[in-house]
C-alpha cells in the first residue's frame, strides 16, 4: 500500500497526554523494496533536544521526513503520534524569493483573536529575537548564508511550536557562522522550550547542542547517549572527547589521534 | 662585500615595492567606499555595464540609414517615401484627424483583444497547471490551436461571428491567449517543489498557497508571455484589420496601397512598429519593478 499510512495511526498530542512531543513505535518505512526506516521506537519529551546522527542513507532525513508528515508515496507502517504544531528547519532557508525577509517569517502564520499583536509585530519580534532586526524588507537574496538560515529559524520560532524538526539546518554554512548559530539556536531553545529533533551528520554539533544524541544506522536506533555536560560544552573537556569517541565508533569510525 | 650590499639594496627595494603595492590596495578599497558607481562592478563573466538608453540605439541607427539613403537617393522614392514626405503626410493626417480617429479604433480592438487573452490564458494556465484533469483536459487543445495560424482561423470566426467588430477581438484575444497560457503554465510548473513542501509545513491553505506561492512564482512566465502577447495583439490586429474593414490603421494601409500611396502604407507601419515596441517596452519596465527580488545574469 502505497499511500500515506499516517492517518491510520495518527493521534494528536491531546492523545500523548503524558507531555510527549513525539511517540512512535515500530515505525517501518520502506521505498520500492528496500527497508529505510525498520521498527524505529523514539520518545522525545516535550523541551527535550535529541539530535539524530547517521551517514548518509541512514534514513535520518526518512525519519525526519515521517514526523513532518511530508514522507508521501512511501509505504509502511507503525505508530506514529507527534505533537500538534511543529515547524521544520530545511538545510536550505527555503525562503520565498518574491517576499520580503518579513514577508518569509509571517508566512502563512495566524493571529489568534484577541488580545494579541499582529503577525506583523509577532514577525518583527521574532526576527529581532535572531538578530536581524532592521532587515526586515531585505530581499532573501540580499542575504548572507548565514543571515538567511536565521531567517528561517525567525519562521519556525515565530509559531511557537512544540516540536522543531531540523534537517541539517548548518550543514551548508561555514565553521564560524555555524558556531554562532549553535549559540544563537541554544538561546532561541532555551527561551521558547520546544522539543527538538536536529538531523546532523556532525557529532560535535550533535554533542554541543543536544540533551541526548542518537545514531541511526541502516534504518535502526543503534546507539543513545544522553549528555549531561554543564553548560559551555567544549570539545576540550575530557567527557565530551569521550562521548564523541563513543559516538563515532558507532559510526563505524575508529578514531586517530591526531 | 659587494655583493652582500647589492643583495641588501635588492632586498629594500623589494619590501619598498610590496608596501606601496598594499597601499594601493588599500587606497583603491577607500575608493570603492566613496566609489558609488564601483557599487555594482560586473564580474569578469558578467555582462559589462548597462548602455542608457540601449533599447533606442538600434532604432535609431536604422532611421539615420533610411535618412541618409533618401537623401542621397540610394532608395528609390516611388518604392519607400523619404522620411520627411511620411512625416510630412502623417502630420497632414493629424490635422484632419484621419489619424487619431484610426489609431483609437485600432487600439481599442488592441487592448480589449489583449485584456480578454491575458484572463484567458492566465486562467487556463492556473487550471491545467494546478489539476492534472485540467491538464488533461486543456494542454492539448490549446497546443493545437498553437499550431494553426490566426490567419487560418479567420474564415471560419467570419462565418460564425460575422466581419463586425467580435470577429476582429476574439481573434486578437485568440492570438494573444496562446503565449500567455504557454508561459504561465510553464512557469508556474517550473516553482521548486521544495516551496510546495515548505507551504505543507507551514500550514498554507490551498488559495494562500496560490496566492503567495503559485502567482508570485508563476510571474517571470506570466511577464515573458505577456511581452509576446502584446506584440502578438498589434501583429493580430494587421491581419482582421486588412480584411473587410471600414476603420483602423490596416484599413488606412489597405486604401493607400490601391492608389501607390507609400507615405501613408510607412506611416502605418510606424505606427504599427512603433506601438508594438513601446508596448514591450512598457512591459519590460513592469517586468524590472515587478521582479526587482531576482538577481539575473542581465542585471
Amino acid at each position: 500500500m502505497a499511500t500515506d499510512v499516517r492517518g491510520l495511526v495518527e493521534g494528536s498530542a491531546r492523545d500523548l497526554g503524558d507531555r510527549l512531543a513525539v511517540d512512535v513505535v515500530g515505525l517501518t518505512r520502506r521505498y520500492q523494496d528496500r527497508v529505510i526506516l525498520d521498527q524505529v521506537d523514539l520518545q522525545i519529551a516535550g523541551g527535550e533536544f535529541v539530535a539524530l546522527l547517521g551517514r548518509s542513507g541512514s534514513g535520518k532525513t526518512t525519519l525526519l521526513k515521517a514526523l513532518a508528515g511530508l514522507d508521501y508515496d512511501v509505504s509502511g507502517e507503525g505508530q506514529l503520534r507527534v505533537a500538534d504544531s511543529i515547524s521544520v528547519v530545511f538545510q536550505d532557508s527555503r525562503l520565498l524569493p518574491w517576499r520580503r525577509v518579513l514577508g518569509n517569517v509571517t508566512l502563512g502564520l495566524r493571529t489568534q483573536a484577541g488580545p494579541g499583536q499582529s503577525s506583523e509585530d509577532r514577525g518583527l519580534l521574532s526576527l529581532a529575537e535572531v538578530g536581524l532586526a532592521g532587515r526586515e524588507r531585505a530581499w532573501p537574496t540580499q542575504l548572507s548564508g548565514g543571515e538567511q538560515q536565521r531567517v528561517a529559524l525567525a519562521r519556525s520560532l515565530v509559531r511557537e511550536p512544540q516540536l522543531l524538526l531540523a534537517d541539517e539546518p548548518f550543514g551548508a554554512l561555514d565553521a564560524l557562522t555555524r558556531m554562532k548559530m549553535h549559540v544563537l539556536l541554544r538561546r532561541l531553545c532555551a527561551a521558547h522550550k520546544p522539543a527538538v529533533l536536529l538531523v546532523t551528520h556532525d557529532v560535535d554539533e550533535a554533542i554541543v547542542l543536544a540533551d541526548r544524541v542518537i545514531v541511526l544506522d541502516q534504518g535502526k536506533i543503534t546507539t543513545e547517549v544522553s549528555v549531561d555536560l554543564p553548560a559551555p560544552r567544549r570539545a576540550a573537556d575530557p567527557a565530551f572527547a569521550d562521548i564523541r569517541q563513543h559516538l563515532l565508533r558507532s559510526l563505524g569510525i575508529e578514531e586517530t589521534h591526531a | 662585500m659587494t655583493a652582500q650590499l647589492e643583495t641588501r639594496i635588492d632586498v629594500d627595494h623589494l619590501v619598498r615595492r610590496t608596501r606601496s603595492v598594499g597601499m594601493n590596495r588599500a587606497q583603491d578599497r577607500r575608493r570603492a567606499v566613496v566609489d558609488p558607481d564601483n557599487r555594482r562592478r560586473p564580474g569578469r563573466l558578467g555582462l559589462r555595464r548597462r548602455i542608457p538608453y540601449a533599447g533606442a540605439v538600434g532604432p535609431l541607427a536604422l532611421l539615420a540609414v533610411w535618412v541618409v539613403g533618401s537623401a542621397l537617393h540610394w532608395i528609390d522614392l516611388r518604392s519607400l517615401s523619404a522620411p520627411w514626405t511620411v512625416v510630412a503626410t502623417a502630420g497632414e493626417l493629424i490635422s484632419d484627424g484621419r489619424l487619431q480617429e484610426n489609431l483609437a479604433t485600432s487600439s481599442w480592438r488592441a487592448l480589449t483583444g489583449l485584456a480578454l487573452g491575458i484572463v484567458l490564458g492566465v486562467v487556463l494556465a492556473l487550471i491545467s497547471g494546478l489539476s492534472r484533469l485540467g491538464e488533461a483536459l486543456l494542454d492539448g487543445p490549446i497546443q493545437l490551436k498553437r499550431a494553426i495560424p490566426s490567419l487560418a482561423l479567420l474564415p471560419l470566426l467570419i462565418l460564425w461571428l460575422g466581419i463586425g467588430e467580435p470577429m476582429k477581438v476574439t481573434t486578437i484575444t485568440l492570438g494573444v491567449f496562446v503565449p500567455i497560457y504557454l508561459h504561465t503554465h510553464n512557469g508556474l510548473r517550473s516553482i521548486d517543489s521544495r516551496y510546495v513542501e515548505l507551504a505543507e509545513t507551514v500550514g498554507l491553505r490551498r488559495s494562500e498557497f496560490v496566492r503567495h506561492v503559485v502567482l508570485p512564482g508563476a510571474l517571470p512566465g506570466f511577464l515573458m508571455g505577456l511581452r509576446f502577447a502584446v506584440t502578438g495583439a498589434w501583429l493580430a490586429l494587421v491581419v482582421v484589420e486588412q480584411i473587410n474593414s471600414t476603420s483602423g490603421i490596416g484599413y488606412m494601409m489597405e486604401l493607400a496601397r490601391t492608389y501607390g500611396q507609400t507615405d501613408i502604407i510607412i506611416v502605418g507601419l510606424v505606427l504599427y512598429g512603433t506601438l508594438g515596441y513601446s508596448s514591450d517596452l512598457l512591459v519590460r519596465l513592469v517586468q524590472r519593478k515587478a521582479l526587482s527580488w531576482r538577481q539575473t545574469f542581465a542585471d
